[in-house]
């Protein structure tokens, strides 16, 4: 029990990030596209907990409101509408490209790694009070997230909405592509 | 410590006392509202206007056969089981940061109650329910992918497309409500629209933001997958959508999330725009007795918003997807939009 | 949008003969106004076709084919076309002789659509083969199923098991299809055990994603062959058979079907029972297109309509009830007039109907008329040409809401229809909509027809007192020697219709309900084929789907009215 109170924090960052590690293992490892994807989402889920941990809640809302409760319903969406039981499993999972996945290995390793030294040197960045505090104050996780961004990473805010922009009309360009047969109709892609 | 917990634990139980039978009184007024309506008698043979009728249906509910559909095995029937649960857990734990009464710091066991809400320092309110409810979605497509049926399959799809549009709308339009509050919880949200305008307007939300008041409640309709949205069920072209292979107790966990559903959006829309528990005149006041009349207040305005849901399912037809979809985006998303483009203004311009 | 067609009676068709020496072997002026040919096969299809195209015949009207066994004869079968025309009003009947070692004959598919579906009954009634149909299969039997049961020589005692490898499933349904490589079709049922197929009836599609690449129906989950049940039965007892047809207007199949033999008896049912029998009919009318537009708005969400419209229907019934002792299957009308007389308070029970009915009428209304998810969801919804309606064989409000106004009871009248001032409602867009307002407008039509009716009912007997075809009164049976002999002859004879045949058509609740009837002289029916005017209207359907959603197909077969007890018979 005392070990237990000592180390609540611990205990529980272990054991999320075990979760979240084994259901992104499952995304790869199930056969079945939707129990890949329900993997993944639960895999949101437990990041989303982590982020609760460090007292970045609007981080945590916003991880499940977007791509828990937004992206991976898309993502069922398409998996459902299209028929993927007839794709060979050999064609969906790599085959070939194992070099490129001892790349990515391998950085990530590198960036594992970097991390850790770069947290055994000193604290990266502020600690998470900093999330709570604007201007000094003490406010709302929300208001601090809000400030950090409008202030001081405006710039690569702002960048990043461009990029966003430009990928949604790339795709819509590529929907548009061979959606001929569709006008007027009521297809659910957007 | 001790007391806080209690005195949390005490929250709980009567919010979830009041949810789960708030479901039971829901089941009935549709049941009389929609044969009153319809020109017909309704359930009135168990107990006194038929009162009964609904602890009748719980009983039969639970003591059914739990079917299981053939062919569900390994992970799907993993999925199929967990589908109600997930609607059930979802629907009953939105629940909790919304204020129904006004506390003008009355003491439990010599211990502040902090708040007539259960969990009272979430500052993430109306971001945090947004985002536990975007997960009820899951129940039905898990459903609809579970059961092994087509009917099921097509109801779980229209309901991952129609969940999401109408999500986008929904919040756009609270955006405003935000702006002008400046804060995202849901006290301080009520707490802004205590007061007048000239000495009898009510400072409500809705009458600034009308346009995003209409849209959040077409949103919160398809949201809780009623008619004229009720595109998920829709029983006389899917049979019954996602639930369609569910029996017993576990139909009933879906028909129970329905109802704490429109109980839970009834809420919101008292909250974001019709000023919860406030009224004109009595917006903050003390003792037990008026936290007790703030309570009444609320569920008087959350009685007459569920009302509505039974009136507007019992009159008009239902869309075709499509046409659902349609709505959603070409109209319910520029007016929410445009809601909160005007309250911009209207605050930069200094009216609100 | 509405117009009212005046046109006479059934008229003779010019009898300058327009067809090519030798290709017609008699030509007979039957007395149901029929103009009877009787056409070698080799000769059928230049008929037929001169028949639909000569401007002076304008036959455009494909009613009904069929089948019929004349064991005793040399060449055994007779397959019976009827043909109408709008235009002109005159009627046709081609028979066509065959034997039965080589029952074949070329198909009219590409003259009429309509003869599709017809000539696959043919086909699985009596193994008539028909060169150059798209797709001969057994339509109303299972398809593993032996025999043809309309044959006089078929046993009805046989039983044999099907197993689940012959269900009915389309062709193409089974058939690997190529795919492009990233959209997959799925294909459903529906029905025939779903929501919104009222009755049983099933149609497999072929979706991607909700839209609806292909379509097919599959019927007989209802059928009871009733054609072959009416021929061991006497004539009288037919008639409960026909409330089983159309089972939302049951009186006015009963009519229809008295009407026929009345017409080869040459006898008329009193007047004060041909009134009764309008009211009765127009009230049914108007009952069968309250299910139609209530079920039709359940399918589409909008269930209070319904309760309103059922409410309409249960009021008629409690006077249906009063009258004939049934709800639901009256078995009200007779051969020569009716069961026996209506209540005293009968005309206090009409008017009271009178006043009621138009409320909820209105009530609907304004629900649904100008409601605009309703008008979303109807117009331009399973549109039809009425070109092409009436090639399918469409006839009742469902042609009309294409813009063509033919109405049996302008058109050909009877019972004194003709004396009645009421329209006929057209509309001409020939979507969902246009058949709802038919219907709703129709309603008020015969509302108005009840009210002359009404006002206009005379005193006297109820039915014939013509005693070859109805029973003397059970006291005369008693104290009279004459009526006792009556009462012994038709109670062990039957009634003596006379050798011959007769088509009779009136005015169903879906459309022109036809009855071919054949007798022998004995006291039974030798054949009777009912034309139902759904079954039609139903074949057209896969086609109006293509390209369309799941909810529109079921909005548009709700507007159809597809009652399956016809349908299926």
């Amino acid at each position: 029990m005392e070990f237990l109170t000592a180390h609540f924090v611990e205990i529980m960052f272990y054991t999320l990030a075990a979760l979240t590690v084994a259901s992104a293992v499952g995304v790869v490892a199930f056969r079945n596209p939707v129990h890949s994807a329900i993997s993944l989402l639960a895999s949101f889920l437990f990041v989303a907990a982590l982020f609760v941990m460090r007292h970045a809640e609007f981080l945590a809302a916003v991880q499940v409101l977007v791509y828990a409760g937004g992206i991976m319903v898309l993502f069922l969406f398409v998996i459902m509408l299209v028929n993927v039981k007839r794709l060979d499993p050999e064609q969906v999972f790599l085959s070939g490209k194992a070099p490129a996945a001892v790349a990515a290995g391998v950085l990530l390793g590198a960036l594992i790694a970097f991390g850790y030294l770069a947290g055994s040197l000193g604290p990266v960045g502020p600690g998470p009070e900093a999330l709570r505090m604007v201007d000094g104050a003490v406010a709302g996780n929300t208001e601090a997230v809000g400030w950090l961004l409008y202030r001081q990473y405006l710039v690569p805010f702002e960048v990043v909405s461009v990029v966003l922009l430009v990928a949604m009309i790339g795709a819509i360009i590529f929907g548009r592509r061979d959606a001929g047969l569709e006008e007027g109709g009521g297809r659910m892609e957007q | 410590m001790w007391v806080d917990l209690i005195v949390t634990v005490i929250k709980v139980l009567v919010v979830s006392t009041v949810l789960l039978t708030g479901v039971p009184i829901m089941v009935w007024v549709e049941r009389r509202g929609s044969a009153m309506i319809q020109d017909r008698l309704g359930p009135n043979r168990v107990g006194p206007m038929g009162l009964l009728q609904p602890v009748v249906d719980a009983v039969k509910l639970m003591t059914k056969e739990d079917l299981t559909p053939e062919g569900v095995t390994g992970t799907n029937r993993f999925l199929y089981l967990l589908a109600p649960a997930i609607a059930l857990v979802v629907a009953v734990s939105t629940f909790i940061v919304v204020p129904f009464g006004y506390d003008p710091g009355l003491e439990l066991f010599g211990h502040a109650i902090g708040g007539f809400v259960v969990a009272p320092d979430l500052d993430l309110g109306i971001l945090y329910l947004f985002a536990v409810g975007s997960l009820g979605v899951y129940a039905l497509v898990l459903a609809g992918w579970g059961s092994n049926n087509k009917y099921s399959l097509l109801g779980g799809i229209r309901a991952s497309a129609q969940m999401i549009s109408y999500e986008l709308a929904m919040v756009i339009s609270v955006v405003g409500v935000l702006m002008v509050t400046g804060s995202f919880s849901l006290d301080d949200v009520v707490l802004h629209q205590a007061g007048t305008w000239f000495g009898f307007i009510p400072k409500w939300n809705v009458i600034p933001q009308l346009i995003g008041a209409i849209t959040f409640m077409v949103a919160v309709f398809a949201e809780t997958n009623r008619l004229p949205f009720d595109m998920v069920e829709a029983e006389a072209e899917l049979v019954v959508g996602y639930h369609t292979e569910y029996s017993s107790m576990r139909f009933a966990s879906f028909f129970m999330a329905e109802y704490i559903n429109m109980i839970t959006a009834s809420s919101l829309i008292v909250v974001l725009f019709f000023g919860g528990w406030t009224l004109p005149g009595i917006a903050t006041p003390g003792g037990w007795l008026g936290a007790l009349a703030t309570i009444g207040i609320f569920a008087a305005k959350v009685a007459f918003f569920l009302w509505f849901f039974v009136w507007v399912r019992w009159t008009l037809p239902r869309f075709r997807f499509d046409q659902l979809m349609a709505l959603g985006w070409k109209w319910m998303i520029p007016l929410a939009v445009l809601n909160f483009l005007w309250v911009g203004v209207a605050m930069a311009l200094g009216y609100l | 949008m509405t117009v009212s067609s005046t046109e006479s009676p059934t008229q003779r068709p010019p009898l300058a003969d327009p067809f090519p020496e030798g290709s017609v072997a008699a030509v007979e002026q039957a007395a149901d106004g029929h103009t009877v040919l009787t056409v070698d096969r080799s000769h059928l299809l230049d008929v037929l076709r001169r028949l639909r195209e000569k401007p002076e015949l304008a036959c455009d009207l494909l009613a009904d084919v069929c089948g019929v066994d004349y064991p005793d004869r040399e060449q055994r079968f007779d397959v019976v076309y009827h043909l109408g025309s709008l235009e002109h009003g005159h009627r046709f009947r081609v028979k066509v002789p065959l034997g039965e070692d080589d029952p074949v004959v070329p198909s009219a598919v590409g003259i009429w659509k309509a003869a599709d579906w017809f000539e696959r009954e043919a086909f699985d009634m009596f193994g008539i083969r028909f060169q150059g149909h798209p797709d001969l299969r057994r339509i109303l039997t299972h398809e593993a199923f032996h025999g043809h049961p309309l044959r006089k020589d078929y046993d009805p005692s046989q039983r044999w098991l099907l197993t689940e490898k012959d269900t009915m499933a389309p062709r193409w349904a089974t058939e690997d299809q190529p795919d492009d490589e990233h959209m997959d079709t799925v294909v459903l049922n529906l029905g025939p055990s779903h929501p919104a197929t009222h009755g049983t009836l099933r149609t497999v599609v072929r979706l991607d994603g909700e839209h609806i690449v292909k379509a097919e129906c599959e019927i007989g989950y209802l059928h009871r062959c009733f054609e072959k049940m009416s021929e061991t039965h006497g004539w009288q007892q037919v008639i409960p058979y026909t409330d089983r047809l159309n089972y939302c207007s049951s009186m006015i199949n009963g009519v229809g079907f008295a009407l026929t033999v009345e017409k080869m008896l040459g006898i008329e049912a009193p007047p004060r029972a041909q009134v009764v029998r309008v009211i009765l009919s127009e009230l049914s009318r108007i009952m069968d297109h309250a299910v139609c537009l209530g079920a039709n708005l359940v399918d589409l969400g909008a269930l209070t309509n319904f309760w309103y419209f059922f409410q309409i229907r249960e009021e008629i019934y409690g006077l249906l009830e009063k009258c004939a002792g049934g709800r639901l299957t009256v078995s009200y009308a007779r051969i020569g007039g009716l069961a026996h007389d209506v209540p005293a308070d009968f005309e206090d029970e009409v008017r009271k109907l009178l006043d009621s009915i138009p409320k909820f009428l209105d009530d609907v209304e304004t629900l649904v008329t100008t409601n605009r998810i309703f008008r979303d969801r109807t117009e331009g919804v399973g549109v039809i040409s009425g070109e092409e309606a009436l090639a399918w064989g469409w006839t009742g409000p469902c042609l009309r809401a294409s813009g063509i106004p033919y109405d049996v009871r302008k058109a050909h009248p009877y019972m004194g229809y003709e004396n009645y001032d009421f329209e006929v409602p057209v509309a001409t867009t020939g979507d969902t909509y246009a058949r709802y307002l038919v219907r709703m407008e129709e309603m008020r039509q015969s509302l108005r027809i009840v009210r002359q009716a009404l006002d206009n009912l005379p005193d006297g007997p109820v039915i014939t007192d013509d005693h070859h075809v109805a029973l003397p009164p059970k006291e005369k049976v008693y104290t009279e020697m004459e009526s006792l002999i009556w009462h012994f002859k038709l109670i062990f004879e039957g009634i003596p219709v006379p050798a011959g045949e007769a088509y009779g058509f009136t005015e169903g609740a879906n459309g022109e309900l036809g009855y071919y009837v054949v007798s022998d002289g004995g006291g039974k029916p030798h054949r009777i084929k009912v034309r139902p005017p759904c079954f039609a209207i139903y074949q057209a359907f896969p086609k109006i789907l293509e390209g369309l959603m799941i909810p529109d197909a079921i909005a548009i077969l709700g507007s159809l009215n597809i009652i399956a007890g016809e349908l299926d018979r």
